[in-house]
């Protein structure tokens, strides 16, 4: 059941929960206990709204950072991806397998706040070894879904 | 001038749907709940080996039969969702759709006066090829309060000295009625003491809701007897590949694949290896798609429940078929009526034959937001039609 839930919220977090309820043949508040629960339980950690933020007039930068470290002793990565996701500007930190250790997500107005958060306050970090940044120039399709996709139901309206 | 047709095809009626379809396309701001195949796309790695073939210049015919591959790929298949084996060499043959199958199938195996039963309501081709077969179609009227199931008292009352064939189409379009292991279990044995062969049109079987589907092809003594239609259309949403299959008996399937040799040649090539694709890796798809129709399905049979309107509760296919008798009109006219007033497409009943009357055909191939308009303005109508009965 939480599977089916998670399933749905993940792709709509403002369905009803009576419909819910009617879609997976179970009663509204089964449905509402077992998401009250989850949320005390962190399994589901916020409600998001996916934007196309290409279609406000409002000016984005989104660059991808790679950056290599030097593990501290006893911490592992922890501490430095610590300090690196405190920073409100970064949108996300993960982990990395392979060349370097971790991809930093950061959103900026302008090209100069990314680049300057990078020269002064990424780089400087004296774990830091090395930075690789790259700006998102487009986005096609994010979550799983595709921006600006034609919907047209194309079949014919009648068919045996 | 000579009459140009024969006296057989003047007597085939074109389909109730084709008909309704017409009034449909020339209205504006129609939600259509009227169509009867799948509204996902064709999932994406399926179309891409579609694509990669094209590109690798794979555009010849293939053998007769089909693909080799592709028809080890379905015996395969087979053997692992319904428990019934099938040689790839001799007993497949890989069909222009499922519904080359129940042409092939009538034509190979009726002489003419050779009888066939239909259990209705049903899919709209089986009467008019049996009838181009030169055989006598001879139709079941399937019960609501049966769930339109076949039982055995209704097919022992309709079998005949003549008769040859029963089509067995379930998971059923329009009914969304499905028969159960202990239901074919009865059907086969009458089959088996009265020696009538089985076309089993089982292009639904992905889609049961609850409990899998069951070929009557798997029940002991039924394989020799059964020819077992198959595709690609509803279960991975490929209805305009056009791809199906049909096995049976060695003996049927070459003399049928004699008919498709010399009318077909073969199965579009491109799609026998998207196919093959499919098969291997579109479980998941197929999964992915039936739980969204079952909730689809639930979602209906709720808003049927709010609005007050009967329908029985169908496990199969992406249909369900409320009664409307209650209004006292003909399906036709409350089809029409519910068309004109709120801009909803639906297919009365009557056009899966003469026992639909008194019911309407409703998609459920469409996203929850479509469906939710359109039970809002079939609860509207409904409400209408209630209020101007007490006057």
């Amino acid at each position: 059941m939480r599977e089916q839930i998670l399933t749905f919220l993940e792709k709509n977090s403002k369905i009803d929960l009576q419909e819910l309820a009617i879609l997976l043949g179970s009663s509204e508040t089964v449905i509402a206990n077992e998401v009250a629960q989850m949320e005390k339980e962190q399994v589901i950690c916020g409600y998001h709204t996916l934007i196309d933020w290409e279609k406000t007039s409002s000016e984005k930068v989104t660059a991808l950072i790679e950056v290599r470290v030097t593990p501290q002793r006893g911490q592992g990565f922890d501490s430095i991806a610590e300090r690196i996701y405190n920073y409100p500007e970064v949108q996300s930190v993960y982990l990395i397998s392979g060349a370097y250790d971790l991809l930093v997500i950061l959103e900026g107005r302008t090209l100069r706040d990314v680049s300057s958060f990078v020269s002064d306050k990424l780089s400087t970090l004296d774990t830091v070894l090395s930075t690789a940044t790259h700006f998102i120039l487009k986005k096609y399709k994010d979550y799983g879904t595709i921006f600006g996709k034609k919907t047209k139901d194309e079949r014919m309206l009648v068919t045996p | 001038m000579r009459n140009p047709l024969s006296k057989k095809i003047e007597t085939i009626q074109p389909s109730g749907i084709r008909k309704f379809f017409d009034i449909v396309s020339e209205m504006e701001d129609v939600i259509s709940l009227g169509v009867g195949e799948p509204d996902f796309d064709t999932p994406w790695h399926i179309r891409d080996e579609g694509i990669y073939t094209l590109e690798k210049g794979r555009t010849f015919y293939t053998s007769n039969s089909g693909l080799k591959e592709l028809r080890v790929a379905i015996a395969e298949y087979l053997r692992r969702r319904f428990e019934v084996s099938y040689d790839p060499l001799h007993e497949i043959l890989v069909t222009v759709g499922g519904s080359e199958g129940i042409d092939v199938a009538l034509r190979a195996m009726l002489d003419p006066g050779d009888e066939v039963l239909i259990p209705e309501p049903c899919y709209v081709s089986y009467v008019p090829c049996v009838i181009l077969a030169d055989g006598v179609p001879v139709t079941i009227e399937l019960k609501e309060e049966n769930q339109f199931r076949l039982t055995k008292e209704e097919l022992l009352a309709a079998i005949t000295d003549k008769t040859k064939i029963l089509v067995m189409p379930f998971p059923n379009n329009p009914t969304g009625g499905v028969m159960r292991r202990e239901d074919l279990e009865e059907i086969a044995q009458v089959c088996i003491e009265k020696d009538i062969y089985v076309l089993s049109d089982e292009i639904y079987s992905e889609l049961t809701y609850g409990a899998d589907h069951v070929s009557i092809a798997s029940l002991p003594g039924m394989k020799e007897r059964t020819l077992l239609i198959n595709g690609f259309s509803k279960s991975y949403a490929m209805t305009g590949w056009r791809l199906g299959y049909i096995c049976g008996p060695q003996v049927i399937v070459e003399q049928m694949t004699k008919i498709h040799q010399f009318a077909i040649m073969c199965a579009p090539t491109n799609s026998q290896y998207a196919a093959v694709e499919a098969l291997r890796h579109g479980d998941e798809d197929v999964a992915q798609m039936r739980t969204a129709y079952d909730q689809r399905r639930r979602y209906l049979m709720h808003a049927f429940k709010e609005m007050g309107l009967s329908c029985f509760e169908p496990f199969g296919a992406f249909y369900v078929f409320p009664c409307i008798k209650e209004f006292g009109m003909s399906s036709d006219e409350f089809a029409t009526r519910l068309l004109e007033e709120e801009h909803v497409a639906v297919v009365p009943g009557s056009a899966f034959g003469a026992c639909g009357e008194g019911f309407v055909r409703i998609s459920y191939a469409y996203s929850l937001e479509n469906l939710k308009l359109a039970m809002e303005r079939l609860s509207r109508f409904v409400g209408h039609l209630r209020e101007w009965q007490k006057k």
